[in-house]
């Protein structure tokens, strides 16, 4: 029998981080599939006449107006996001509750504001999802970007119970909450230049 | 022999009744109950496949299902085979095995890893009553139909977060001085397909996204019932199929050196070999959402037209077969020079990986349009292979891991000719599909195609070959409940291992290790037996 040397069980390298690292990464990929599928669809549509633009793609029907203001809103209420959640982080790894409790509910705000934005975009933008395949898609595309920001939301929400409520700092989930909303800010800035500028 | 002393705590208090077994965040068990699925889901994908195949045999007519039925026993034959029997024999491997040869007390997200557990399973169960009720690829009842999309993003999903935490636990919890180039070689494997997952599943959970939405609501833009197999049929077919196979490529190069008694030749070679496939897998689902760039007119257009065709050929075909044969090198190297022992576990591994090797050659053969094999039947014997290979790799897993897990030897005199007809089922299974497909008969048909050349031969070869697969698989399952029932105590080292998982007791308590072991090699468990005790 060979007895090994004891000695206490080592702290797992940043699992939370990571896990999130990986999970942002699947994002990227459900999200840019979603955008592959998009872009081949509409390059597929037939062409058809614009008066103001000349050829053009018959993808988006002519008679739906894009809420360019509530779209670019909610872009700049991401990037405002990403601010806010490293504020967290800086206020988290300096012990700073009072500021990292502020900077998390900051950032669930304006995550919030960014969701409330793309509500408004389906109420305005009147499409129904029975209409046709740019219809359909288009409510697919955006249902799964807002189920991930609801998603950033939960896990906000999560991290502010934890890091706020424990005796310990647990910055680690701070800046795990921090990456995510770091790649929701990029996938949608993708989602905002293929749906919503390229139309 | 040589065993390390562990705490003695009882293996699982989470084994001891049945509620615990639904409750459990323990990788052992859940890893078992994902091996148990995996058996029972292969058994009945495989009798699926035996009734496909003897409806083959007569092109005329149906002899046992109804014509309407057709289609969609094909799509669950492939479902089950796929991701009931396949996906989760090595996904149960890879989460009871891994932990323990890094030397972790448990997996990473423990709890995530079971929930994934239960998605897949509920998942895969509406998918299959889905099919039966008419659903599916194909399907006539368009609720089914619905339910068999949305049912299927559940099983993706579930499978997404086992992913992720295996990931998670090999990136993360290695024991100190394991760096990943020295981490045992299914583990390194488990790591290469899972991150390959997820970042395939994520693609095939947007698209079908897509096809569920555009089909409940609109059917404008995906080709409604029919259009599921085009858009998504990729998951189930090569070069996608290579990922299941990835960790259990893992336990081939960890296997052979231990029945050889030696060390394992050019480990770097097999790191990079495992890798190669897993990068393969992850641009042809790329590919199978975009088309990728220099495929476009103009891309080579200073260098020629042949180079912009070769590139995708290549990365989809040629790389993850070179993959494989590296693989097979590192294998063979290993054995060169030494005598292995004939045990079940190499007879299945070495057997396994020559079909899916000849699954991956043959496909390179598929995709040379040229070949004029596309829509034949073709495809069908290079993914019976792929698929069937893979099965044969996780049996032979089973044997190998199979004492650790459960505390019990499965005999090899009894296993090892289970791998010779499983060997020869899946020859037979595979290859008169292949020769068919020259001869042009069509992919999907069941019935009412005819074409030059004894086609009820070739179909009647493949019949008898599933039926030797599915009659091999079913004595291996009876075999393994058995031995891991009633067998001879295996105790905590049978092979004579050199990794961590057999440091630990048979079977390993509740939290694998009572001690921190520091690893100073890739062969941390051979050093402390030449040392006496003293690591690294």
């Amino acid at each position: 029998m060979h007895a090994l040397p004891p000695a206490p069980q080592p702290a797992p390298r940043r699992q939370l981080f990571v896990g999130t690292g990986l999970a942002s990464a699947a994002g990227v990929m459900l999200i840019g599939g979603m955008l592959a599928v998009w872009s081949q669809l509409r390059a597929d549509a037939p062409t058809r006449f614009s008066e103001r633009r000349g050829a053009i793609k018959d993808w988006m029907p002519a008679d739906i107006v894009v809420p360019e203001v509530a779209a670019n809103m909610m872009l700049i209420a991401f990037c405002v996001v990403c601010v806010m959640a490293q504020w967290a982080v800086y206020s988290a790894k300096r012990d700073d509750r009072q500021h990292a409790g502020m900077a998390l509910g900051m950032t669930m705000l304006m995550g919030l504001a960014a969701l409330n934005a793309q509500i408004f975009i389906w109420t305005q933008m009147g499409v129904g999802v029975r209409d046709g395949a740019f219809h359909s898609m288009f409510y697919a595309l955006t249902g799964t970007m807002a189920f991930l920001v609801i998603a950033g939301l939960v896990y906000t929400a999560v991290a502010a119970f934890r890091f706020l409520g424990r005796g310990n700092s647990d910055v680690s989930i701070v800046s795990a909450t921090a990456l995510y909303w770091y790649f929701i800010t990029a996938a949608f800035t993708a989602v905002w230049f293929v749906v919503y500028v390229q139309k | 022999m040589t065993s390390i002393q562990t705490q003695s705590v009882p293996e699982s208090a989470s084994t001891s009744s049945v509620a615990n077994w639904f409750t459990s965040a323990d990788h052992k068990v859940v890893g078992r109950l994902f091996i148990g699925s995996g058996f029972v889901g292969f058994l009945g994908g495989l009798v699926l496949a035996v009734l496909v195949a003897f409806e083959r045999i007569d092109a005329e007519g149906y002899q046992l299902l109804d014509k309407g039925a057709g289609s969609q026993v094909l799509a669950a034959a492939r479902l089950l085979l796929t991701y009931g029997g396949v996906v989760p024999m090595v996904i149960g491997l890879v989460i009871a095995v891994v932990p323990l040869q890094l030397g972790s007390r448990s997996l990473a997200f423990s709890r995530t890893a079971a929930s994934g557990f239960w998605m897949w399973l509920t998942g895969l169960g509406l998918a299959i009553a889905s099919i039966i009720g008419n659903g599916g690829p194909g399907g006539g009842e368009a609720e089914m139909v619905d339910l068999y999309l949305a049912s299927t993003v559940v099983m993706y999903l579930g499978l997404g977060m086992v992913a992720l935490s295996v990931a998670v636990t090999a990136l993360t919890s290695r024991a100190p001085g394991m760096g990943l180039l020295r981490a045992p070689m299914f583990s390194w494997a488990s790591l290469v397909g899972a991150v390959t997952l997820l970042m395939a599943l994520p693609a095939l959970i947007g698209t079908t996204i897509y096809l569920y939405v555009d089909h409940r609501y609109a059917r404008a833009g995906f080709g409604g019932n029919y259009g599921i197999g085009d858009w998504v049929g990729w998951s189930l077919s090569q070069p996608f199929t290579y990922v299941l196979a990835i960790p259990v490529l893992g336990f081939v190069l960890d296997m052979v050196p231990v029945m050889g008694r030696t060390r394992l030749a050019q480990r770097t070679a097999g790191n990079v070999a495992v890798g190669v496939v897993g990068v393969a897998v992850i641009t042809a689902v790329v590919h199978s959402t975009v088309t990728l760039p220099w495929e476009g007119d103009g891309f080579f257009s200073g260098i020629g037209d042949k180079i912009a065709d070769l590139l995708p050929f290549a990365l989809l075909n040629l790389v993850p077969l070179l993959g494989l044969l590296g693989v097979l090198a590192t294998a063979l190297l290993t054995l060169k020079s030494a005598k292995p022992r004939v045990a079940a576990p190499l007879a299945f591994g070495v057997l396994g990986l020559l079909m899916i090797l000849l699954g991956a050659a043959s496909h390179v053969l598929y995709a040379i349009e040229d070949a004029g094999l596309r829509g034949t039947i073709y495809e069908a014997g290079s993914y019976v292979a792929v698929t069937f290979g893979t099965a044969m790799l996780a049996f032979g897993a089973v044997c190998y891991w199979g004492p650790k897990l459960w505390g019990r030897t499965i005999s090899d005199k009894a296993a090892i000719p289970l791998a010779l007809l499983a060997f020869l089922g899946t020859v037979l299974g595979s290859i008169p599909y292949m020769i068919a497909g020259f001869a042009d008969q069509p992919a999907g048909a069941l019935d009412e195609f005819v074409y030059g050349g004894p086609q009820e031969f070739w179909n009647l070869l493949t019949t008898a070959g599933f039926v030797l697969t599915l009659l091999s698989a079913l004595a291996f399952v009876a075999l393994a409940a058995r031995s891991f029932t009633e067998g001879d105590a295996a105790g905590d080292d049978p092979w004579d291992g050199t990794t961590l998982e057999w440091a630990t007791s048979s079977p390993p308590p509740a939290d694998n290790f009572s001690d921190v072991i520091v690893v100073g090699s890739d062969h941390p468990l051979a050093d402390m037996k030449n040392n006496s005790g003293k690591v690294g």
